[in-house]
């Protein structure tokens, strides 16, 4: 065999492949991106109050977030979703494919529609929720939280259907609260009022398109906006115009948050742990684990994970069950232990907080079967306040409830009422 | 005199390992010796300042490994013992590009994004996995591997450990834990990567130490070894020893005379000495005899055994597996004084992969192809570098502005063409590195002040490591656990009486790790009926 050889390195800027890839290097300077409406967050940012949302500098609050809270159930509210995950999927296959990736059936689902949805892996387990946008008989957009390019790809295999990610070319927007219509009304977004919950349309918007849907993460009357990310500040500025005399606001995710429980809605790796981020095999849940059963399509065809998800139900192996609970007292009772008679622990609390629109301490917690699926009594919640530097510990009897814990008529109301 | 003296131990070496042993051995109320051929204590883990103001580390030259427990044990960090994180590093492109690591999760993503999305997001099931397989084994560590063969309570409790951890498993994870065990780290990677220059960027991992390729089985092992230490609680990552790798057994030295502990440098060992089956002593090579009730060697298997110990004393069976103990040379070290900073084209000025570890091989036929050489007898052309500038972060081992470069070099054979390595020989093993470099920093060989240059020749001349092997023996799976170095001899203990090991060919294995030395120390302690209670635990993994 003839000895190897050196292989000396050759400088490719002006290469047209390699160029690009170069150009791309000084990414390591900005560890946490802007979104393209960036230059109008960090005008408005009087906190400077961020977090990392997926490599991008969000705002967890622009000015008070009492007062953001409020402009979501009051007025409307502008919360940016660029860094959402998003993926187009695309061709003949397109909703074959998709059919078989995720739980709920999507030869039902429409263009023109959105469905909230849910996806496994072949044990079952969940790798993450989203919403799934059809956009035409072919072409989906899928919004997640976690990235799954490795999984739709390899999914994809043996269907006519193309997977691309479009995060950062694809600018999104949540306009959210009782006066979102008219806002967009005014706007100029003519036939907006036909969307029902759940539709989707296309509009103009500076020559280009912007697609609209009637949806959101608030539980309230609410819209959700896509635009190529090069028109997001012409976006942004028409929306901000038109809704200055309907007391529009942009807000930061503490809010959202607030809204989302309310609404009792969960977060992925918030409420559950994403079957591709659980170090630990146990933290693993199905959809049956996680209140997302309802997904779950049998008469469909095969999905990834139906045979596990059968198997589970079948053999009873599903150990945790998500709920909602209303727990006395008004502290809320975030990361609080569970407990069955005060000393038993049987699950923890994931979220939590004393609901304005509500008036009662409310929760998400994970719990493990039986109780909060056949054991409902005499459950309580641990409950460490801490009060200038002094644990105030509290044993609060906590009551297993039905999620949403508010239901805003306004949310599905037709048309949408004005205010 | 001395030499009529009977220490209660003799430690053979003063690596990292026999200090460490003789340091909780003296902690436990021992009167210890450690008998050290050099003029300074360290083995591989040194830092000696050759040209004035430079301070190498002459071997290993990062750290992760080392076991925090042992640390707090030996009040090493009241020794001067401080291990500073660094930022990943890149391997360079021939395209003029570079693929870096970023610590940061999203740049780091970023990053991979810039060759392959998908491959971008690809790394977060790939990390998943590696860790779940990091936690099963990082227990096992600061354990005596069982004897499974034995039906003490003991054994059996340290199998039904094992078992029972492996049991925890889902049957996902046992698939992948022997696949792990068992797998090249090229196909390893396959499963999660598409791109090249990515997997050769995690392959290096798999290699490092050893002579086998990236496509050789048992390589996806290798890389698990270098994954599951930690720099406080950050599992997987490295750093460096502030001073040098030698700060670890400069501490560790400080730690044991603090106790009470004796060190004779300048004192090569010539042979244990054997009576009855029972080591009684050694024999330095002036002929004086030193006295001692037992005697640990940190010498690799069969240094202790073939060159220490007289073949008569050894059981047949015993003695042809140390001889067929693998324990191949495959690696050297190149370490330069610089006068600056080298310059990378490629590389933007500001990039914090000046101060991570740098590579030139991206893709994994380059890498094959450097063993290819290993193979035939020869140094490789293109050799695979693991390189560090630790004084970009470490301002005492160079004065102001100055740099020592640490280059870890990948293939070199134990022998030349079936002969021994000669001064021709190591200057060309030397050029084919400064070359490599200088392709991607112009200039480089003008910046250089001085060098050391390290084939499996000097490593073994001077660190006493049978072919220059870094980690006393392989790590594939026929050789780890209860395997390790031979069946039937993985507690440290020896088919002669008073004589054990406590060097990483025992249990867990290689790199800067010091669990060797532990475990040894706990099971002279339990034969001896003494106390423990100075040793802590593993850590728990939660």
């Amino acid at each position: 065999m003839a000895q190897a050889t050196r292989k000396k390195p050759v400088a490719k800027t002006a290469d047209s492949a390699v160029a690009p890839r170069i150009a791309a290097q000084s990414h390591f300077r900005t560890l946490r991106l802007g979104t393209p409406f960036q230059p109008r967050i960090d005008a408005l940012a009087k906190t400077q109050d961020w977090y990392n949302w997926s490599g991008y500098r969000a705002p967890h609050s622009l000015r008070d977030e009492e007062l953001e809270y409020f402009a979501i159930r009051s007025q409307a509210a502008l919360f940016d979703i660029s860094p959402m995950t998003k993926y187009r999927i695309e061709g003949p296959d397109a909703e074959a494919f998709l059919d078989r990736v995720t739980l709920r059936d999507v030869t039902k689902l429409k263009p023109g529609r959105v469905h909230y949805t849910a996806w496994c892996d072949d044990e079952g387990f969940v790798l993450d929720d989203g919403t799934l946008f059809r956009l035409s008989p072919t072409r989906f957009r899928l919004c997640s939280q976690e990235r799954h390019l490795p999984w739709l790809l390899d999914s994809a295999i043996g269907f006519d259907v193309t997977v691309s990610e479009e995060t950062e070319a694809v600018a999104g927007l949540a306009l959210q609260g009782p006066t979102a219509f008219a806002v967009l009304r005014d706007a100029g977004f003519a036939g907006i009022e036909k969307l029902k919950v759940f539709d989707l349309a296309d509009f103009q918007h500076d020559g280009a398109t912007v697609t609209i849907s009637r949806t959101g993460f608030t539980g309230d009357l609410g819209y959700e906006l896509f635009v190529p990310a090069d028109k997001a500040l012409s976006l942004w500025d028409r929306l901000m115009a038109a809704g200055d005399l309907r007391g529009i606001r942009a807000i930061g995710y503490t809010a959202l948050n607030r809204a989302r429980l309310e609404a009792g809605l969960i977060v992925a790796n918030g409420d559950f742990t994403t079957a591709e981020h659980a170090i630990r095999a146990d933290r693993l849940r199905r959809p049956d684990e996680i209140g997302l059963g309802f997904m779950i399509d049998l008469e469909k065809g095969h999905f990834n994970g139906r045979r596990a998800i059968l198997e589970a139900r079948a053999k009873r192996k599903l150990r945790h069950v998500l709920v909602g609970l209303e727990i006395e007292g008004n502290i809320p009772a975030e990361h609080a232990i569970v407990y069955h008679k005060k000393h038993q622990e049987v699950g923890l609390v994931s979220a939590a907080m004393w609901s304005p629109m509500a008036k009662r301490n409310i929760a998400i917690a994970s719990l493990e079967r039986p109780y909060g699926d056949t054991v409902v009594e005499d459950l309580w919640v641990e409950i460490y306040a801490m009060r200038e530097l002094q644990y105030q510990k509290l044993m609060k009897r906590a009551k297993v409830v039905a999620r949403p814990f508010i239901k805003l008529d306004r949310r599905t109301a037709n048309p949408p009422a004005d205010f | 005199m001395a030499t009529m003296k009977a220490w209660d131990a003799i430690v053979i070496g003063g690596g990292h390992n026999g200090l460490v042993n003789a340091c909780y051995l003296q902690r436990a109320g021992l009167d210890v010796l450690v008998v050290e051929k050099n003029d300074w204590v360290g083995g591989a883990a040194t830092s000696r300042e050759l040209t004035p103001g430079f301070l190498y580390s002459n071997c290993s030259y990062v750290c992760s490994l080392f076991r925090p427990e042992i640390m707090r044990d030996l009040e090493l960090p009241r020794f001067g013992l401080q291990v500073i994180s660094y930022e990943g590093g890149a391997v360079f492109t021939r395209d003029g590009d570079y693929l870096a690591n970023y610590r940061d999760h999203d740049a780091h993503r970023r990053e991979f994004a810039r060759f392959s999305k998908r491959d971008a997001e690809a790394y977060d099931r790939y990390a998943r996995d590696v860790t779940r397989q990091c936690r099963f084994i990082q227990p096992l560590l600061m354990r005596t591997a069982p004897d499974p063969t034995s039906l003490k309570p003991r054994d059996l409790g340290e199998l039904l450990y094992l078992g029972k951890k492996f049991a925890g498993l889902s049957a996902e994870e046992m698939a992948l834990t022997l696949r792990f065990w068992t797998m090249s780290i090229s196909e390893f990677l396959d499963e999660y990567f598409e791109t090249d220059v990515i997997k050769a960027n995690f392959a290096l991992s798999g290699i490092i130490g050893t002579a086998l390729g990236p496509m050789s089985p048992g390589t996806a092992y290798v890389l698990l070894h270098h994954y599951m230490g930690e720099v406080d609680g950050s599992v997987g990552a490295w750093g460096y020893a502030r001073g040098g790798m030698g700060a670890v057994t400069k501490a560790l030295a400080a730690s044991f005379k603090s106790s009470g502990g004796t060190i004779r440098t300048g004192a090569e060992v010539d042979h244990v000495l054997v009576n009855r089956g029972k080591a009684k002593g050694v024999v330095l090579a002036g002929g004086e005899e030193v006295y001692g009730k037992l005697v640990v060697s940190n010498a690799d298997v069969k240094r202790t055994f073939l060159k220490l110990v007289e073949e008569k004393e050894l059981p047949d069976i015993f003695l042809r597996r140390v001889k067929n103990f693998k324990i191949r040379g495959s690696s050297g070290k190149v370490n330069i004084a610089l006068d600056s900073l080298p310059e990378f084209p490629a590389l933007p000025k500001d990039s914090p992969v000046y101060r991570g570890d740098m590579h030139f091989t991206d893709s994994m036929e380059r890498m094959e192809r450097a063993y290819d050489d290993w193979k035939a007898g020869r140094w490789s052309a293109d050799p695979f570098l693991d390189m560090v500038i630790p004084t970009t972060l470490d301002p005492t081992m160079a004065p102001p502005g100055k740099h020592f470069m640490s280059c870890f070099v990948q293939y070199a054979p134990p022998k030349v063409n079936g002969r021994d390595w000669t001064d021709a020989d190591r200057d060309g093993f030397a050029e084919s590195v400064i070359a490599q470099i200088s392709d991607y920093s112009p200039g480089f060989r003008d910046r250089i002040v001085h060098m050391e240059v390290r084939t499996p020749r000097e490593i073994e001349a001077e660190v006493g490591l049978t072919e220059g092997n870094i980690f006393q023996g392989e790590l594939t799976f026929d050789q780890l656990l209860f395997n390790r170095p031979v069946p039937g001899y993985a507690q440290y203990s020896s088919p002669v009486g008073g004589l054990y090991m406590c060097g990483s060919s025992t249990h867990p294995g290689g790199g800067v790790m010091g669990a060797p030395g532990r475990n040894a120390a706990a099971e002279i302690l339990r034969d001896l009926a003494k106390s423990t209670s100075h040793m802590s635990p593993a850590h728990d993994v939660i």
